[in-house]
């Protein structure tokens, strides 16, 4: 009978603050500037140069752990690690080793047997590397430090998951409770939220871990599961046939769908962490502690159940809505306009959550105001425009915060209410389809649809389909 | 000497440190990082067991700055001293395999 | 009284008075060095047009009433491992030959809002390591007091230029003693503040956790001075300490009486030249007859010092280093087969050897398996010096004592044996390791001539004692008359026959 393994998984996650400035200097975290437009001395490791602490790194690196049931370092240092590669100005990362921030944390996790605890063994304050860029023509590689120096904290979680569900469900609730916090806005593909798989396999039943990897360049919860899969084919199957597992660092190529190991003679791994002398220790009291728990805003299981007292709207709904707190504070800010609630939910659980699907984005993507909204569900209430007409304004809508109003007026798509114009449209309906109209009489109901059909095309969309219905009958 | 320092040692020490040392310098760096441990060895006739390790003299606690960007463009400063530079980056010999 | 014998606040009041014209000041000084940098070679860059543009600013500011300190319009040196904005900054090393910063250190920023002058830049030990500045990449510079010998280090360039006449003060910087034993060396005022004093931004680091700027000067007073200049609370330096104590010419008192002298005995045992000895001693006994309290007690530890100083300074500055990759500025090899041959080349043809031996030795004492044994035992043993440190100061206002074992020494007899030369560090680098401050100022010289400096060593933040103490053995001693603390100077061209005519000769030890 052949052997039956179990899978061994533990996560390192980066996630990328959401600080205006970097973790030690004054420069911007912005996106998308031009190469090294921010950058200073202090983040391109200029001699003479000096880091101080962003205190908001600190506070959300402790919003994070109390919101993870961590302990919290009251006397924590930095560390510098130390390695030579470009993206690295000073050859040593800042980081934290000896004491981290934050320590003994868990969550909670749904998996197919019922509920489960991720334990979470640190979390570390450090600073992110510069972006290398390949240049073919010169043959060289070109050092842009824009994101050199950007605040990033890892989640180093003990090795308590077993499968790739539940790496998955473990990251999603880590980013909804970061992304709840402000902390960060966790996007897997902009790498503000970017995962190291360290996994090993054993025969189930040991007690005993085998030989771990750690897997890099995940770039997606798929390309998470895909690496999980083959990396556990391949340590079985180097099992299997009497060979080692090597602990190594591999990278995962998610378009070959296979991992490869990151060796060189010249990387020692040997980081010679020693506390960072240019920098003091960062002592913790518990007014402090205190403050920082005041501050932390409602999280997801409160919010549900205001939600529950305050909004007329399904628990399914509720659900839906607090996944995301981008999506939560949408849907509560557009019904503290005025919108009824169900409507807000509506077009959010519906054609908010299918663009977003289709466009592959986060909801922290979603580009349309509050005001947008409210204003777009309005105009349905008014019977202004009719739900075709909505769901088309919609989707231009959420491609650029348009506003609705405005659009309509522009386009022309408003609905004609005046009965006059629209009695003469459906007059010539009936007239130029004879077949339909006498079908109609003959009791076939269907052909109604026909007439309603022919009248809003005539009307080029723009007639409450209700209305249209009602003068056909009446004029039949 | 009661440190001897081996050519794996000092070749080993020479990736850390990202130095290449010719045959003769290698010989003198076995003598003189040997010679030198002998003398720090002598740390170890000083009871310790009950001390702290000091990295900073002062208790100064707590240095932050506020999350204010202060920093413009900086750029041509930054670059000015680069040795190879491109397209406003900094050249490097390629990292890419 | 000749300009280029003026001190630096002598000079600062002629100029406020009307006396001296910044330019004429500039020009003195440029005429000196003129005259004698071939022979000496203190600077490592000089911006004579520079300090002359800087002159005609610096003077119009006096002239509209802006600038009204004591330092406005005085010509200074600064180490060159302090960053100067569009001025050259090697820290005397070929890895960063052409490095011109953007930016200026604190320390120089605050100089120059006092209106300071900026000569050039001066030579040092290479990154600062070394103790006879003859580490440097670019050439040796020699003691003003006898060209044979070394001027000291690592600010050896700082004090040699200071002594020279070749500046009016000097920025240097201090980790293991790199003020005071130069000062001491070359017969002038060097103090070394508390660590976190002045801010260190802007200087290139050797041990962040003991480097600190300091003045060299020609006498206590332009020491006060220049250190109530530069000593800032700095929001860009986590180190830098938020103090008001720093009115340091409110020191300037001529009155030991009841100031608590403490002598380490274990700074007067074997290995202690006995000329050197003596005239240390003479200076305490001097002190007691003016009414302090002078007692004999033992410090302990002394000899550990030096092997912690070694494993934290080189384990730091093996880390502060690595920033010299030959991507981002300075050197980089001309040819290379990818990238980390081009580090090795770079840095290996880049760093001198000296600089190399001390990264090599820091990297090692750092790597998997020996941090425990090495360094954190090196920051218990600092954790135990300190606290002697601290015994001492219950009972003591200053510790006095030699600066080093000996006077200057011959050019070329310190860098073969590396022990050895760390030997001479043996009576400076325990204050570093405890973050004091400490000043060297002359105490007399030897048979050869060659100064000798005594040390006072100040609990921290405590620099106005060691001002006091050192102000009052300056008026005992007689003040820094020109013939008595001035090298007789010789020009190049009569090189050989300076040992005639320089400082040492006729001139009879007080």
């Amino acid at each position: 009978m052949a052997k039956q393994y179990e899978t061994v998984i533990g996560l390192e996650v980066h996630v990328e603050l959401a600080t205006k400035t970097k973790i030690f200097c004054g420069c911007s975290t912005a996106f998308g500037g031009e190469p090294n437009t921010h950058t200073c001395p202090v983040c391109t490791g200029m001699p003479g140069s000096l880091p101080v602490l962003n205190k908001q790194v600190l506070e959300y690196a402790v919003a994070v752990g109390l919101a993870t049931d961590c302990t919290i370092t009251r006397n924590c240092k930095f560390d510098r690690k130390n390695y030579f590669y470009p993206d690295n100005p000073q050859n040593y990362q800042i980081s934290q080793l000896y004491l981290p921030i934050c320590r003994d944390g868990r969550v909670e996790i749904g998996t197919e047997d019922g509920k489960k605890f991720v334990g979470i063994h640190e979390i570390h304050m450090e600073e992110d590397a510069g972006k290398l860029i390949h240049d073919e023509w010169d043959d060289c590689t070109l050092v842009d430090y824009n994101r050199s120096g950007v605040p990033l904290i890892e989640i180093v979680s003990e090795p308590d998951m077993r499968s790739s569900q539940e790496v998955i469900a473990y990251l999603e609730k880590l980013r909804m409770i970061i992304q709840y916090l402000g902390a960060s806005d966790c996007k897997l593909q902009e790498g503000s939220m970017r995962a190291d798989v360290n996994l090993s396999v054993r025969e189930a039943g040991s007690g005993e871990f085998g030989t771990r990897t750690e897997m890099k360049n995940l770039n997606s919860f798929k390309a998470i599961a895909r690496a999980i899969e083959a990396e556990r084919e391949r340590q079985i199957d180097l099992l299997e046939s009497g060979e080692a597992v090597v602990q190594e660092t591999r990278r995962w190529d998610d378009n070959q769908g296979e991992s490869y190991a990151m060796r060189s003679k010249e990387d020692a791994q040997d980081y010679r962490y020693f506390p960072d002398p240019d920098l003091v220790p960062v002592v913790l009291d518990d007014a402090f502690l205190e403050q920082i728990r005041a501050r932390q805003p409602e999280m997801r299981p409160e919010k549900m159940l205001r939600y529950k007292r305050e909004f007329d709207i399904p628990d399914y709904d509720i659900e839906i809505i607090t996944e995301s707190r981008h999506m939560a504070d949408l849907f509560e800010a557009t019904a503290a306009l005025g919108s009824q609630p169900k409507k807000v939910s509506n077009w959010l659980m519906g054609d908010t959550l299918r663009l977003l699907k289709e466009r592959d984005m986060d909801p922290g993507d979603i580009c349309f105001s509050p005001e947008n909204l409210a204003r777009l569900i309005a105009l349905t209430d008014e019977k202004a425009i009719n739900s075709s007409v909505a769901r088309e304004v919609f989707e231009v809508m959420f491609e650029k915060d348009i506003d609705p109003e405005k659009y309509v007026e522009e386009k022309g798509l408003k609905t004609v209410n005046d009965e006059g114009a629209l009695r003469a449209v459906v007059e010539q309906v009936i007239a130029a389809n004879p077949q339909s109209v006498a079908d109609f009489r003959s009791g076939k109901e269907k052909a109604i649809g026909f007439l309603v059909g022919q009248t809003m095309k005539a009307m080029k969309g723009k007639a409450d389909p209700g209305m249209v219905n009602q003068l056909l009958r009446e004029l039949l | 000497m009661a440190n001897v320092i081996s050519d794996e040692t000092i070749e080993y020490v020479g990736i850390l440190a990202k130095l290449e040392l010719s045959p003769q310098e290698r010989e003198q760096a076995k003598k003189d990082m040997g010679s030198m441990l002998d003398y720090i060895d002598r740390l170890g006739e000083l009871d310790t067991s009950d001390v702290e390790p000091m990295s900073h003299v002062f208790p100064i606690n707590n240095v932050f700055r506020e999350d204010i960007v202060t920093n413009g463009d900086m750029r041509r400063e930054i670059l000015s001293n680069a040795p190879g530079e491109k397209d406003g980056m900094f050249m490097a010999p390629r990292t890419f395999e | 009284m000749k300009i280029i014998d003026m001190t630096a606040v002598e000079l600062g009041t002629a100029i406020q008075n009307r006396e001296v014209g910044v330019q004429e000041a500039v020009s003195a000084a440029l005429e000196r060095i003129e005259e004698k940098e071939a022979l000496y070679h203190c600077y490592v860059t000089l911006d004579q047009e520079g300090a002359l543009g800087q002159a005609r600013e610096v003077q119009k500011r006096i002239d509209a009433g802006e600038l009204t300190g004591a330092l406005a319009g005085v010509p200074v040196a600064i180490k060159d491992n302090l960053c100067t904005e569009g001025m050259l900054t090697t820290c005397s090393s070929r890895i960063l030959y052409n490095f011109v910063p953007t930016y200026s250190a604190q320390a120089v920023v605050n100089l120059q809002r006092a209106g300071a002058v900026i000569l050039g830049k001066t030579n040092m030990d290479e990154f600062a390591m070394g103790s006879t500045t003859e580490t440097s990449a670019f050439g040796v510079t020699r003691n003003p007091w006898d060209p044979e010998h070394v001027p000291g280090g690592s600010s050896g360039g700082s004090a040699a230029a200071v002594a020279a006449g070749e500046c009016f003060y000097a920025l240097g910087s201090d980790t293991g003693g790199s003020i005071r034993q130069p000062a001491s060396f070359c017969g002038v005022v060097g103090l070394k503040p508390t660590y976190g004093r002045v801010s260190r931004y802007g200087l290139i680091a050797y041990g962040s956790s003991l480097d600190q700027i300091g003045p060299l000067c020609k006498d206590v007073r332009d020491c006060a001075t220049v250190l109530e200049a530069i000593s800032t609370h700095d929001p860009k330096d986590s180190t830098s300490v938020p103090r008001t104590d720093t009115d340091f010419t409110s020191a300037l008192v001529e009155d030991v009486t009841g100031m608590r002298i403490g002598i380490p005995r274990d700074y007067f045992g074997e290995g202690l030249d006995p000329q050197v000895r003596e005239a240390v001693l003479k200076v305490a006994y001097a002190l007691k007859e003016r009414g302090a309290l002078v007692e004999e007690f033992d410090l302990s530890l002394v000899e550990y010092a030096i092997p912690a100083y070694y494993t934290i300074a080189t384990a730091e500055a093996s880390s502060n280093l690595e920033r010299f990759d030959g991507i981002k500025y300075g050197y980089r090899t001309q040819e290379y087969e990818g990238l980390h041959n081009m580090y090795k080349k770079s840095r290996s043809e880049g760093f001198g050897p000296e600089v190399r031996r001390r990264i090599m030795l820091g990297s090692f004492v750092l790597s998997s398996g020996y941090y425990d044994a090495y360094y954190l035992k090196a920051l218990r043993v600092k954790a135990l010096i300190k606290r002697a440190f601290d015994a001492a100061f219950e009972k003591y206002d200053v510790i006095l004592g030699p600066v080093a074992p000996t006077t200057a020494p011959r050019l070329g007899e310190s860098l073969s044996d590396p022990i050895r030369m760390y030997l001479g560090d043996i009576y400076t680098i325990a204050v570093n390791l405890a973050g004091l401050p400490a000043l060297s100022i002359p105490c007399g010289r030897d048979l050869k001539g060659l100064p000798i400096g005594v040390q006072l060593i100040g609990d921290c933040f405590r620099e106005k004692k060691l001002i006091q103490t050192a102000y009052t053995w300056e008026k005992i001693r007689g003040g820094s008359s020109p013939d008595e603390d001035t090298p007789t100077v010789c020009s190049p061209a009569r090189k050989d026959e300076c040992r005639d005519v320089g400082p040492a000769a006729g001139k009879e030890e007080r």
